[in-house]
């Protein structure tokens, strides 16, 4: 009868084991080269016990990003790429490895790597190799991963970030790292253990997703920069649509290299934190990792070249199981895939078939903005701040959000901006919330904005309407000024019978004010907006009694 | 010289017969393809004894054939093999056919789908008998090493072949004679009548060997011209799928069928592939023939060496330019062929851990031990030693030393072969094998390694350099066996190759050896 591939696999899936053993981040080291450009340092002093000299370590910190590129189909096959869809279901001939497949190389995922070495300043390789990378595991059908070792797709770039710094971390310095290479490869699958029946079920929906791998120099000293990288990494992959970078769905993963020096010493012996899920974890993870070192060292002891494990719940880094020595994978050009020709305007020859070729400058004129440049714009474009133009990049969306608010409103972009960071992001947050879940569009926002600008509204009402927009009940700002009766009091002889009464009622408070402590008077302008359900125009009641008690 | 199959007479009505005089006389209504099917069928449990099929795949055979007769009886073939049996080496993937590379790793896999060249041949209405026997994952020259037991050649139950050799051995089974490999199921199947083409796969010589060994014609194309996908690979950037034919008009109808550029394999060249007819009247007369003078290869036996200079005389006399010529790296091509080989291998057969598809160890302690255990069960000594050997090299302290190397090697015997053919020269004429075949006794006295050095030496040159080469029959040996010679042309030149393969088969048989040349008269 017919068995298809999904059947067969299916079929294979369980089997036993005792040990497991995550060799498939496994990277090559990355060059051990001294920074020049790096201005910032943390510097760690910590006491040697045995001696009385004062030590100052610094962090010499190397990234290695894995970007799941953000393609219909996989790296080296038709199948579909997608997440959460039933485990084997996404599985080609190729991916399972079936004898006589060959790789078919995907021309999305070539021009979602040229276009992310682009927009990190890389040198585009117009020929590069792929090879094939040896080593034996449950959730790599093949045996080996091809990947971009000799001859990458992309080098030599720099990742520019924003650090905040300061006490309030509302100072930001622009640093900067190198970057080494950005190389085209396969995502392996995924293996389930089950320790209590000793099994291991595979799933190889994510075999041969395609994955841009960007190899950072270690030109970073401490978590908070190297975290502050990947957020910027992350919003640049998203900006140009090249990687959803959801590190807690896996669609961005992080190892650090991590090793610590006495400035300059050579580099020390690097530790590899893999598993770090999030960027905050990073930063804690490496700076959890240089203090430990840090600690190994002036104990005399010394740092050994393993692989740990970052746990979240300690806060700690933790070795991961011994590799039984040193893995040599064996790499070997792929003989199934030529050599990778990228063009450009200049060397595109006449007779090819444009759809079939990757073009450099073509995909340069695709490039959507880049983070950094949009902050610039925003900044001259609205005169607001940096950091404030760190923070509307920082959300998806949030950006977008606030240029139709800004440019919809009579409201001076400062005061959107303080709105749109302080209550509309506050209110996302708190509910946990993105963006594109706001209950209202931005042109409500404008609305409000309006109705405060003109004095429709006190700024105090405004934000009651604020807390009723949210509500989601699709009523506008000014549908519920109306009905919540939330609009300004500016009638002159309805305030004056107001303040009138309460006049009256504060016999206690007149009487000081006649004596000439004039403080009071807010005290009485209080009670004129308590009464009015703080709609009273602030001017117009503060005159009001200044006149009737004067 | 003599055409290896139109001459003599014959035992069986079909073995006149080529594809291009079948094709008439089924499109003529003189014979059905369900008649010629079963004669294939009947042929094939007679000599059963050859071990040349693994798989045969009978239920499926008559099947095609009568929807073959179908299209025929409407005067609408599918295209020149429609209703023609053929013959497939079990290392290409069969779609629901059982797929063994004659390993037991691979026993009872059923690939869920067709290899290029497979699909290319049922879409022209090609009648598929079976799959044929190989070496353990096409690893040997003598197709000696499968686990369904070695292939015996046709010639060594020929009725000219017995005569001389009954009287010392007397015990019919005691000795027999090797069919060449690895893809001496494919050519015992052509040699034997039970299909008119096989498709064999070639990484060293495996198509030309046999072919050479039975007495038919091997023919492997320039690199690229044909699909790989679902060849299950030996040397992905040196194997080339093999044709197996009765003469070198039908091997050049196969390549029509199969060739082109397949979006599977971004290997196969991009330019579209114009099938051709080659020509009745051939003229040599404007060609340079160049007899490199490095194929004098120790061990050449003189009876080749005869048939070589004999060929090489015929050319001259017929007006072509003959000259010797020197490849000079060809010395190395063994070492250079052994280290690339191997580091292929090695990482070629990494995938067959026993999760995914076919054997699996009993050994589940851990997953080191299954894959550990499952790889030992599965694989022969041969496979094992060469992916030994291949990761030997590819680690990081050999790489540059072995791999690299072997590489740079690689270049200088291609470039041999750039100077050679840019000096002028059209064709190289050069032995196939070094001798006759040998007897399986004889043949087993050395291990598989040495063997295939010994065997590979004049054939390898050309997967090296990714040039087509075709083996032609010449003659019968003294003890009665088939001698063949060997063209190599220049990369994407196949035609000319081919014609002027065509041509020598064309002469009147020279008087070498035995001059009765024609079909093993089966007895």
């Amino acid at each position: 009868g017919e068995r298809s591939c999904t059947d067969m696999i299916s079929q294979m899936a369980f089997f036993s084991v005792t040990k497991f053993y995550d060799y498939r981040l496994d990277i090559c080291y990355l060059s051990s080269v001294y920074c020049s450009n790096c201005i910032y340092r943390h510097h760690f002093t910590v006491k040697n016990c045995f001696s009385s000299s004062k030590s100052s370590w610094v962090g010499v910190v190397g990234l290695e990003v894995h970007a799941q590129i953000c393609s219909n189909s996989k790296l080296f096959s038709g199948s579909l790429v997608q997440f959460s869809a039933p485990p084997n279901s996404l599985v080609s001939f190729l991916d399972a490895s079936l004898p006589g497949t060959l790789p078919v190389l995907n021309k999305r995922c070539v021009e979602g790597a040229v276009m992310t070495g682009l927009a990190l300043n890389c040198t585009i390789n117009k020929r590069s190799l792929f090879d094939r990378k040896h080593y034996f595991y449950a959730d790599l059908p093949a045996g080996y991963q091809i990947t971009q070792q000799r001859c990458p797709v992309a080098v030599n770039g720099m990742l520019t970030y924003n650090l905040c710094t300061g006490k309030n971390r509302n100072q930001t310095t622009l640093k900067s790292v190198r970057i080494k290479q950005i190389q085209l490869e396969q995502d392996s699958g995924k293996s389930l253990h089950d320790d209590a029946r000793f099994q291991t079920l595979i799933d190889l929906n994510r075999a041969g997703v395609g994955l841009i791998e960007i190899v950072m120099e270690p030109d970073m000293t401490c978590g908070e920069e190297a975290a502050a990288a990947v957020r910027e990494l992350q919003l640049i992959l998203q900006q140009l649509g090249t990687c959803r970078g959801n590190m807690a769905e896996g669609q961005l993963r992080v190892d650090a290299n991590i090793s610590v020096h006495q400035p300059g010493e050579p580099y020390g012996v690097r530790a590899e934190v893999k598993n770090i899920n999030s960027a905050r974890f990073l930063a804690r993870a490496i700076d959890y990792e240089i203090q430990r070192q840090i600690e190994v060292l002036e104990n005399g002891e010394i740092i050994l070249n393993e692989t740990r494990a970052f746990d979240y719940k300690s806060g700690r880094t933790i070795p991961m199981r011994d590799k039984e020595g040193k893995q040599d994978y064996r790499f070997m050009p792929e003989p199934n895939l030529p050599p990778l020709i990228i063009y450009d305007n200049k060397t595109l020859p006449s007779n090819v078939n444009h759809q079939q070729v990757v073009n450099i400058d073509q995909i340069r004129e695709q490039m959507p903005e880049l983070p950094s440049v949009k902050r610039t714009r925003l900044v001259e474009k609205y005169n607001i701040l940096t950091e404030h133009s760190i923070t509307l990049m920082s959300e998806d969306g949030l950006m977008e959000f606030f240029e139709t608010v800004a440019e919809n409103t009579l409201a001076n972009p400062r005061k959107v901006i303080s709105w749109i960071i302080n209550e509309f992001l506050g209110f996302l947050k708190q509910n946990n919330l993105t963006v594109r879940q706001s209950p209202f569009k931005p042109l409500a926002l404008s609305e409000l904005l309006d109705l405060l600008e003109k004095g429709v509204v006190s700024s105090s009402a405004a934000k009651q309407v604020f807390t009723e927009m949210c509500k989601k009940e699709g009523k506008s700002a000014s549908q519920i000024v109306k009905e919540k009766e939330l609009g300004l009091l500016q009638d002159q002889a309805k305030l004056e019978q107001i303040c009138q009464s309460i006049i009256e009622n504060h016999p206690k408070e007149v009487s000081e004010i006649h004596k000439g402590n004039w403080k009071v008077l807010n005290k009485l302008i209080g009670q004129v907006q308590k009464a009015t359900h703080r709609r009273a125009a602030p001017n117009l009641v503060k005159a009001i009694l200044e006149k009737k008690l004067s | 010289m003599g055409r290896p199959v139109t001459s003599g007479a014959g035992n069986h009505p079909n073995q006149l017969l080529l594809i291009l005089q079948i094709t008439r006389a089924l499109r003529e209504g003189q014979i059905s393809s369900t008649e010629l099917c079963q004669r294939c069928l009947s042929l094939i449990r007679e000599t059963k004894i050859f071990n040349a099929y693994i798989t045969v795949t009978e239920q499926l055979a008559v099947k095609q054939a009568a929807e073959a007769d179908k299209r025929l009886k409407r005067g609408k073939p599918l295209g020149p093999l429609d209703g023609i049996p053929v013959a497939v080496k079990d290392n290409f993937s069969t779609a629901n056919i059982e797929t063994t590379c004659a390993s037991k790793i691979l026993k009872g896999y059923i690939p869920p789908f067709n290899a290029t060249v497979v699909q290319k041949l049922l879409d022209q209405g090609a009648v598929l008998m079976g799959k044929t026997n190989l070496d353990e994952f096409a690893m040997g020259s003598g197709n000696t090493d499968s686990i369904f037991g070695p292939v015996r050649n046709p010639w060594g139950y020929s009725r000219q072949f017995r005569e001389k050799h009954l009287q010392s051995h007397d015990k019919e089974d005691s000795d027999w004679v090797i069919s060449g490999g690895s893809s001496g199921g494919s050519a015992a199947a052509v040699a034997s009548l039970t299909c008119f083409a096989a498709l064999g796969s070639d990484t060293g010589g495996s198509t030309r060997n046999p072919a050479a060994h039975c007495g038919i014609v091997g023919f492997k194309c320039s690199y690229g011209l044909i699909s790989r996908h679902g060849l299950i690979p030996l040397v992905n950037s040196m194997d080339v799928p093999g044709i197996l034919t009765r003469c070198v008009d039908d091997a050049s109808t196969v390549l029509g069928v199969l060739a082109g550029h397949d979006p599977k394999d971004s290997t196969t060249r991009q330019e579209p592939f114009e099938p051709f007819e080659l020509p009745d009247e051939i003229d040599i007369r404007n060609l340079s023939i160049g007899i490199p003078k490095e194929y004098h290869a120790p061990g050449l036996s003189s009876e080749i060496v005869e048939n070589w200079t004999k060929a090489a005389d015929l050319f001259e006399n017929a007006g072509a330019r003959v000259l010797e010529v020197s490849l000079p790296h060809t010395p190395y091509s063994i070492v250079c062929y052994h280290v690339l080989c191997t580091a292929e291998v090695a990482s070629n057969m990494a995938r067959f851990d026993g999760l995914e598809y076919g054997h699996r160890s009993k050994a589940e302690s851990s997953t080191e031990t299954l894959y550990a255990a499952t790889r030992h069960e599965g694989f022969n000594s041969v496979v094992r030693g060469r992916i030994l050997a291949g990761n030997y090299f590819l680690l990081k302290q050999n790489y540059e030393r072995y791999f690299v190397k072997a590489q740079q090697v690689r270049r200088l015997i291609a470039n041999d072969f750039v100077k050679v053919f840019g000096s002028g020269v059209d064709v190289l004429l050069t032995p196939t094998t070094l001798s006759d075949a040998l007897s399986y006794l004889d043949f087993i006295k050395e291990d598989n390694r040495t063997r295939c050095t010994q065997e590979d030496i004049v054939t390898q040159s050309a997967n090296i350099a990714g040039l087509p080469a075709v083996t032609v029959p010449t003659a019968l040996s003294q003890r009665g066996l088939p001698l063949s010679l060997q063209f190599i042309g220049r990369a994407l030149h196949d035609k000319q190759l081919l014609t002027v393969a065509k041509w020598f088969e064309q002469q009147p048989p020279t008087l070498v050896g035995n001059n009765e040349l024609s079909q093993p008269h089966l007895q």
